[in-house]
């Protein structure tokens, strides 16, 4: 069962930034003309590491760097990374939308993608229609499709509707019988990204059901990106980690997903442990900052049941004034989740502190946070003045991850709510009432 | 260890690599993804005509009203001779040919522009789209030859007046003419497409170029109605390779006079293959990355 099925060899990519307009007839003449004279391609050369938040000086970026990796026959492989990391590109050069800029892989089966469902349906078409073309755009012969027919449409429960335009179908069914097609697929490879999260609470069950048949006992060959570590973890035996352009991590799932939630995002701009610089003419001055989950330590990411702390060093040069402390946390839009200030319940516990050095601890509320990123400002102040005294704006982004719950698994998360605490149902089977009841 | 697993190949094992040979085609792949070709056919066919009360015979209408309009225009008001055709049949006749040769040429330019939202989820043997679009416009310009057969027959029995109508040994040249246009218009459009994924110029190009290209061909005059007293014009019109096509196709069911030029039809046949030999490296140099560009 160790058969070699797909050999990624030093797969690079290279992506032009910004317009493409007059400039890149000029360096294609460029290119030709340094290809003619048989100096290779000039552009080759140039190009800085994938990292949004940096600006670099070149016009070219590797979203892909000297990616080497090899998969087994029966492997189900999740590609884990933060966006732009370069995991869709990675699907993509293996599912031959997009060719790589270096390198070669080689491929010992039939792949099938999966990168969006309902690729190449027509609006005007049946259901029916739709469903042979859908098949065949997917790479099945129309005998295979004609003989799973049945089963499909009755996988994506649209029969009565299997003989109108999908055009009036809702969304939810349109992806249903999306779904069905792809899900009867017979690759020997199967390439999916983030189609899972579709659909309503039964249909997901179904899907999530269809996945685990397909990988644990058909014993398919699967590449799988998620965002969602908790569907990775249930599927996937394997994980590989993709972080700007390159792997840092490849292994045993539950190994690599632990790796990875403690390291966080290593190439990000936010660090666990920050430390400032002594400033005397300050009045007081936040030295060091820690975020760290309880039982494991300094880090940014957190699964749901983490108790997280946040542990302030700070200064008072200059005692006497009436000073408080405010944390804030924020989601990823900016929304203030809550904040939190050292004189909330009793007076602040810093008036009248003498010179030195001290430190708070407190334990950040995150119970019912919804898996995603969240920003912490750190501030002093005092009421005397206007504004703060020391400001760490947005100095920690940790990342929510939910692991382990049935919920996360199913991308239960719905989009409107603004948390997720986790509630629970208690039923009570009540007594049948009978007519003297009455 | 690795190296001799892939020893065993299966029928279905290949490499990704950043190029491609340029002159290759994958015939094995194609010919697995041949129900899709028919199903795409089929899907164009089906889906231009849903929901339209008359369906089909939008076929027929479009033909049946510009070969009016042009009669009126070009024969009546501008005064073009068809010689001793009737002028509706010549037009009707060349206009069948004509719109052949334009929709196989749109729809193949407009490839990896129109297809990118497909092309860029799904991976399948690109060339489908514009051969099945090809099909589809071969079925189209069947029916509307049939139409052009029917209103022929009608003149040739029932019209009074002094025709020259006449069914030459030519009409064999017919599926030549046939593969000639498509072979043109797919190799055309496809460097067009190749072209247009980078710089969009080229579509703005196309929609004008085709309606000049109408009046540099003789579709709406005959060869022999060229005045002779305007030096090289005749010569310039042989340059385009529709025009040995056109001469031929009315040759084959008109007295027109002219005589068959076999030189300007191997010129064609020459330009054709020059074209979709250029088309292919095109398309082998795009198909890879356009999806980055476009």
């Amino acid at each position: 069962m160790s058969e070699t099925i797909i050999e990624v060899e030093n797969i690079s990519k290279q992506y032009r930034i910004g317009n493409i307009g007059s400039g890149s007839l000029r360096n294609d003449l460029q290119r030709w003309w340094s290809m003619l004279r048989g100096k290779g391609d000039p552009f080759e050369k140039v190009g800085d590491e994938n990292n949004r938040t940096i600006t670099g000086g070149s016009e070219y970026v590797w979203a892909l760097k000297d990616i080497n990796f090899t998969v087994k026959r029966g492997e189900v492989v999740g590609i884990i990374g933060a966006n732009g990391a370069g995991k869709s590109t990675l699907l993509k050069i293996l599912a031959q939308i997009t060719g790589p800029s270096t390198g070669k892989i080689k491929v010992n089966g039939r792949i099938a993608s999966l990168l969006e469902v309902g690729t190449g349906f027509h609006p005007e078409l049946t259901g029916r229609e739709n469903v042979m073309l859908n098949g065949a755009i997917l790479g099945m012969s129309k005998q295979e499709i004609r003989s799973k027919f049945d089963e499909i449409v009755e996988f994506s429960g649209c029969q009565r509707y299997i003989d109108t335009p999908v055009k009036r179908y809702s969304s939810g069914m349109r992806v249903r019988l999306a779904f069905a097609i792809a899900a009867h697929l017979e690759p020997e490879i199967l390439i999916i990204d983030e189609v899972l999260a579709v659909g309503d609470k039964d249909f997901q069950q179904k899907a999530i059901g269809k996945m685990k048949d397909v990988t644990d006992n058909e014993g398919r060959t699967v590449l799988f990106v998620s965002h969602n570590m908790s569907s990775i973890k249930n599927l996937c035996t394997r994980g590989i980690v993709l972080e700007n352009g390159n792997i840092t991590l490849d292994g045993d799932v539950n190994e690599v997903i632990e790796k990875y939630l403690s390291l966080g995002s290593l190439s990000s701009k936010y660090q666990p442990v920050c430390t400032f610089p002594e400033d005397n003419n300050m009045e007081m001055q936040v030295r060091k900052l820690v975020l760290r989950d309880v039982e494991k330590g300094p880090r940014l990411m957190y699964s749901r049941q983490s108790q997280i702390q946040l542990d302030i060093e700070f200064d008072i040069n200059k005692p006497g004034r009436d000073y408080y402390a405010l944390v804030i946390v924020k989601d990823i839009s900016g929304n203030q989740i809550y904040n939190t200030a050292d004189d909330d319940t009793n007076q602040s516990q810093l008036v009248g502190l003498a010179q030195g050095k001290y430190q708070y601890s407190l334990n950040l509320y995150s119970a019912s946070f919804k898996p995603g990123h969240y920003f912490t400002t750190v501030s002093f102040t005092s009421r005397a003045i206007k504004g703060a005294i020391d400001k760490k704006e947005d100095v920690f982004m940790f990342d929510i991850v939910d692991v382990d719950s049935y919920r996360g698994m199913k991308n239960k998360y719905r989009p409107m709510a603004v948390i997720a605490p986790e509630i629970e149902w208690k039923l009570n089977k009540l007594p049948v009432k009978t007519q003297h009841d009455d | 260890m690795q190296i001799t697993n892939f020893m065993n190949k299966t029928s279905h094992s290949f490499e990704i690599s950043p190029k491609k040979h340029l002159l290759y085609i994958n015939f094995r792949e194609y010919w697995r993804y041949r129900d899709l070709l028919f199903l795409l056919v089929k899907r164009d066919f089906v889906a231009a005509y849903k929901q339209t009360v008359l369906g089909p015979l939008w076929f027929f209408i479009q033909p049946i009203i510009s070969s009016i309009i042009y009669s009126v225009v070009f024969n009546r008001v501008a005064k073009i001779s068809t010689n001793e055709v009737p002028p509706y049949l010549f037009y009707l006749g060349s206009l069948t040919m004509w719109s052949f040769f334009s929709a196989c040429f749109t729809s193949s330019s407009n490839l990896f522009t129109g297809g990118a939202a497909l092309f860029g989820k799904v991976y399948f043997p690109r060339l489908i789209v514009p051969l099945a679009a090809i099909i589809n416009n071969m079925i189209r310009f069947g029916m509307q030859f049939l139409l052009f057969i029917a209103t022929y027959l009608y003149y040739m029995y029932y019209s009074t007046s002094n025709v020259a109508l006449d069914i030459s040994i030519y009409i064999l040249l017919l599926p030549v003419l046939i593969i000639l246009v498509s072979g043109i218009g797919l190799g055309l459009g496809i460097i067009v497409s190749s072209l247009t994924t980078k710089y969009r110029d080229l579509t703005n190009l196309v929609g004008f170029g085709i309606q000049l290209l109408l009046y540099a061909s003789p579709v709406i005059y005959p060869v022999s109605q060229i005045p002779e007293d305007i030096p090289y014009l005749k010569e310039i019109l042989a340059l385009n390779p529709l025009t040995s096509i056109l001469e031929s196709f009315r040759l084959a069911f008109f007295e027109t006079g002219s005589t068959m030029h076999w030189g300007g039809l191997l010129y064609t046949f020459v330009f054709m293959v020059v074209v979709f030999i250029i088309g292919l490296i095109a398309f082998n140099r795009t198909e890879k990355n356009f999806i980055d560009t476009v």
